[in-house]
């Protein structure tokens, strides 16, 4: 572990950027933290906190002037990585036929992400089994992904829809990252205690002046992470959690939630893990050119599951229940992880506040099954 | 500690590009059903494929279809597609002329397993537009009609003019010793064969069960009630395979829409062995 005091951060910065890297991180806009290009260390929300809740999100002025005192945002990496509207290829007309333009990679902007939290190193990891290690790999993703630097900054705060912890995904950042930093701040100190995760992070350390942590330093962010640990917002039983499932495909919890729920996609939207797609395809007026759009889709929209015999999904009871048995559920069939962080994101977006931590109990505690021990 | 997983080598196919291709023929098979024969002299050694797997079809400025490839396997230098007219790509597909550009890429997704039938007899059962996934199994096993037992198609359609391949029905009945059993769910005047549901034909077989494989096709429903037949009569469940239909944008596992439960259609399907989804069947809306 190194030190790296307040002062000298911009110095990592400073790096990244003569490393050719576009860095993103976290700054405040249009009242939330949100996920931009950050040209210098003052654009991070310093002095800055949210409140969490089920259906609720605000930001207000901590009482300290720390720069990473908050939890994640309505943005999540994936709109970096898996953008949210792709050209997939251009055509164009050529009398009968016509000629296909792929969209090449070629040059891809490579991406230096700072503040990323350890739920969401996780999240990354599960959209890499996606994109990168089927049959297929996605071109786009891949080429992202490979040139992208991460700057990981471990929770010691966590807010009120974390459950990172009954995830098994934090808050500390474990692997997945070049560098991870843990701020500390007390009376009359504040640094940030780094660990190199790759040749790329010791190589920018080395620009940076740094020292060796001593022992009370090192002891101190054990410390942070633990009160961090114990303090998450929220829980969710994971014990023989998809079997639970399984057996309770016809629960009438799913009516329940159905009641609540406003098929918005708004869970969707946030969740850092969910990849579903759909394609779109345009013409000019002239018909002379075409292009084939991919743009990011939702299983709670109604077309989602349509085919020519009718639709399979009608009802907003059977999408949640898609939804939510997709996340903790057959997600580990399909990709050997849960398709939940535990970020709480579609917690705290969900305009009707609907917990999927608390719609997981019900289902627990209404199950007439024995996979309820 | 280890970073960036090695998935981040993997292969760098581009799947996501359609390929044009030229319309050589056009057969109406119905009134809202047509098979489209393409020209693929453009693929170096045509297009290779197996038996029940699809295509992605494009149609230049409106969008794509999942089609299921109703071609001989053995013969890659043209590609059949039948499509059912029913939404905006199939239409547009529907208009177009010999001659003209259609966009394809595939093959995708897994086939009906033909060696596992090999020495035993077959049953094919499909309904409607379930035929044409199953018309390449059908070119394959009688290229080596020897290699296996009694072949069975049966065939349920809607009306006499709504069956497909009329024309080969009849010769591989007479030509290719299989036998065929046909029956509509309406007939009209001309019509002198058997009227009912697919399941309906089960009772003018005798199956030796134990050594027949049976290959499913048709609307979800048509399929459960066959797999419960079949069952009842037998065939052992592991040597029983039936193709699904889901909405698909990507073909690949990329875009989430074909999820059967744990399962990508697109990626472990189209074609499965009974036993894998048996208990998904019963799943509404899954």
């Amino acid at each position: 572990m190194f030190i790296v005091e307040l002062n000298d951060l911009q110095g990592l910065l400073t790096a990244l950027q003569a490393g050719g890297f576009t860095v993103i991180g976290p700054t405040v806009k249009d009242g939330a933290i949100t996920f931009d290009t950050l040209s210098s260390i003052e654009e991070l929300p310093r002095g800055w906190s949210d409140v969490q809740e089920a259906g609720s999100y605000g930001i207000r002025h901590s009482e300290d002037d720390t720069l990473f005192s908050y939890n994640v945002g309505p943005h999540s990496w994936k709109k970096f990585l898996f953008p949210a509207r792709l050209r997939l290829f251009s055509a164009r007309k050529a009398g009968k036929a016509f000629e296909v333009d792929p969209v090449s990679p070629s040059a891809p902007p490579k991406y230096a992400f700072l503040g990323v939290r350890s739920c969401e190193l996780a999240a990354i990891a599960i959209q890499d089994k996606i994109f990168m290690s089927g049959p297929y790999a996605d071109k786009h993703y891949t080429a992202l992904r490979k040139s992208a630097c991460i700057i990981a900054v471990n929770c010691v705060h966590v807010g009120g829809t974390c459950f990172c912890a009954s995830m098994g995904t934090g808050p500390r950042a474990k692997d997945g990252y070049d560098l991870v930093l843990t701020e500390i701040r007390t009376d009359d100190r504040h640094y940030f205690v780094a660990q190199m995760g790759s040749p790329l992070g010791k190589g920018l350390l080395q620009q940076v002046t740094h020292r060796e942590a001593d022992q009370k330093e090192r002891e101190q962010v054990e410390k942070a992470l633990k009160a961090a640990h114990d303090r998450m917002g929220r829980s969710l039983d994971t014990h023989n959690l998809p079997r639970l499932l399984e057996d309770n495909f016809e629960s009438p919890r799913w009516e329940d939630v159905a009641k609540r729920c406003l098929s918005c996609a708004n869970c969707t939207m946030v969740c850092p893990t969910c990849f579903c797609s759909t394609v779109e395809d345009v013409t000019d007026l002239s018909g002379e050119h075409a292009e084939r759009w991919r743009r990011w889709d939702s299983c709670f929209t109604t077309d989602f599951t349509k085919v020519a015999g009718g639709n399979i999904r009608m009802s907003t009871r059977t999408r949640y229940r898609q939804w939510l048995t997709h996340k903790l559920c057959n997600w580990v069939e399909q990709f050997g992880t849960y398709g939940c962080v535990g970020c709480g994101r579609c917690i705290t977006w969900c305009p009707v506040g609907i917990d999927i931590t608390a719609e997981a109990a019900a289902i627990r505690e209404t199950s007439m099954t024995t996979t309820n021990g | 500690m280890m970073r960036k997983s090695q998935a981040l080598e993997a292969n760098a196919l581009d799947p996501m590009t359609t390929h044009p291709v030229m319309i050589r023929k056009i057969i109406w098979e119905n009134d809202d059903t047509f098979t489209l024969t393409l020209d693929m002299s453009g693929f170096a050694g045509g297009f290779r494929f197996l038996p029940g797997q699809f295509n992605m079809v494009y149609v230049y400025g409106v969008g794509e279809a999942a089609v299921s490839i109703s071609s001989d396997p053995a013969r890659p230098g043209t590609l059949d597609h039948t499509i059912h007219r029913v939404g905006l790509v199939t239409t547009s597909l529907a208009q177009k002329k010999r001659g003209d550009m259609i966009g394809i890429r595939g093959p995708f997704g897994s086939s009906w397993s033909i060696d596992v039938a090999r020495g035993k007899d077959i049953c094919i059962a499909s309904g409607g537009i379930g035929l044409a996934p199953l018309r390449p199994v059908i070119y394959s096993l009688l290229k080596k009609r020897e290699d296996f037992g009694r072949i069975i198609v049966l065939y349920g359609g809607r009306s006499p003019l709504d069956l497909l391949y009329r024309v080969e029905l009849e010769k591989w009945a007479s030509d290719a010793n299989v036998e065929v059993l046909v029956t509509v769910d309406r007939g009209d005047s001309s019509w002198k064969g058997h009227i009912g549901v697919v399941t309906s034909l089960f009772q003018y077989i005798k199956l030796d069960a134990r050594e027949t494989v049976a290959y499913v096709c048709g609307p979800e429903i048509m399929m459960k009630y066959t797999i419960d037949e079949l069952d009842r009569r037998g065939v052992p469940q592991s040597q029983t395979y039936l193709s699904m239909e889901r909405n698909m944008k990507c073909a690949v596992g990329f875009c989430g829409h074909c999820q059967f439960g744990p399962t990508f259609i697109c990626k472990e399907g189209p074609v499965y062995p009974l036993p894998r989804v048996r208990h998904l069947l019963d799943r509404k809306e899954l």
